[in-house]
């Protein structure tokens, strides 16, 4: 576990003890104690203020073993949420043993820090027949790189499980910099439906949709990777073998040259954004809106006629009737 | 000189320099590292002296 250095001049704004981090964007620097409190009460105060969910609500966290995932899970459960996890397997090598680093990660989580908790762990390759990097090969949409079949992948499995197991509430860990990433290339195409539907909370609209929540979109990339340093997490450091040179780390790195000058930047061009979003400047026309059909063959909400584009991955194999879900309850 | 890692790298940077310095001087950002000294987080105004060895932790990372 990483503690606070006695360095620097500058004091805990709670405490005058030494302060280990300093919160440009905020105008505020915390001791390591008090940022541990600070990220769940800051969390709380977004999920009450945006109406994420409630403690009556049974959450899913989609848990990858990286920092944001295993922190929002830790959090929700420091909160007092009935949050469970679910980490899909990829069955992602490329020499690095990434996707069993990766597990490995989140099964340590959950000994050092909540025995207790439950995960639900599928594996795409024994349900479906084909790990992330085989289906990929096979299809256009993942020929030159795997990451557009594997998003595509865990959207449809988690939204399914979710589904499946009676959630109310599909909980993943996009933080700001993931989102005003997002929000550059968006706005770069000025993908007119992306930019209206995104936001920290996507209603559970269409029959067969899990609402789908974001509590750690107002911090920092940087906040996120001290919180789980300083609380003790051990996770996957290593980015994803498939994820160098991709265009949203390259907006990542755009967005902090802006930050670096004008502390600050990042978090008002995602907040100004949902601003005008509420004051209705990305109102699409109904004509515009998409309308959504049901998949013929799994039943989940699709744009496309017939099949939806997880369904036409697997070349219209059968699907599995039944979906192994192995539950480990306790350690 | 202080030693300072970074992922694979490493460089030898004289010392008397704040961390936020160390990091621009090096080629990183500031908002996209956190700088870690004997195990323990250092805050980016803090100068560093010749005996210093600091360890660069990417904030990116994970899938």
């Amino acid at each position: 576990m990483v503690r606070w250095s006695a360095g620097g001049d500058m004091k805990c704004r709670k405490c005058n003890k030494p302060a280990v981090i300093n919160l440009r964007q905020h105008k505020m620097a915390l001791c390591a104690a008090h940022f541990l409190d600070w990220i769940p009460d800051q969390t709380q105060r977004f999920i009450k203020k945006y109406q994420m969910f409630t403690p009556h609500d049974k959450i899913l966290v989609a848990v990858s073993g990286g920092k944001d995932s295993l922190s929002v899970w830790d959090i929700l459960l420091r909160l007092g949420y009935q949050a469970d996890a679910l980490t899909i397997q990829l069955g992602i090598d490329e020499g690095l043993n990434y996707s069993v680093e990766s597990h490995r990660c989140i099964e340590k989580h959950i000994r050092d820090f909540h025995p207790q908790a439950v995960l639900h762990t599928i594996d795409v390759k024994e349900i479906y027949g084909a790990s992330i990097p085989e289906v990929a090969l096979r299809s256009t949409r993942g020929r030159d790189k795997p990451c557009s079949v594997c998003g595509l992948v865990k959207r449809h499995e988690m939204n399914r499980i979710a589904h499946e197991l009676g959630y109310q509430v599909l909980v993943t860990g996009h933080n700001l910099d993931d989102e005003a990433a997002v929000l550059w290339g968006n706005t770069l195409n000025w993908q007119m439906q992306y930019l209206a539907r995104q936001a920290p909370v996507l209603p559970a609209d269409q029959p067969g949709l899990a609402r789908k929540v974001k509590p750690l979109f107002r911090f920092y990339e940087r906040e996120m990777a001290a919180y789980a340093l300083l609380r003790g997490i051990d996770y996957i450091y290593d980015e994803c073998p498939f994820a160098a040179g991709a265009t949203s780390l390259q907006y990542k790195e755009l967005l902090n040259q802006l930050e670096a000058n004008s502390p600050g930047a990042k978090m008002q061009f995602y907040v100004r954004f949902l601003q005008a979003k509420e004051k209705g400047l990305f109102n699409l026309a109904d004509e515009e809106a998409q309308t959504l059909n049901e998949c013929e063959r799994c039943g989940q909400p699709t744009s496309a006629q017939g099949l939806c584009a997880f369904c036409r991955l697997w070349n219209n194999d059968p699907l599995p009737e039944i979906i192994p879900l192995e539950v480990i309850e306790e350690r | 000189m202080i030693k300072v890692a970074y992922r694979d790298k490493k460089w030898e940077v004289p010392g008397q320099i704040a961390v936020r310095d160390l990091i621009i001087k090096v080629g990183l950002s500031p908002e996209a590292v956190l700088a870690v000294r004997k195990g323990q987080l250092v805050l980016d105004s803090e100068v560093l002296g010749d005996d210093d060895e600091i360890k660069l932790i990417a904030v990116i990372s994970g899938g």
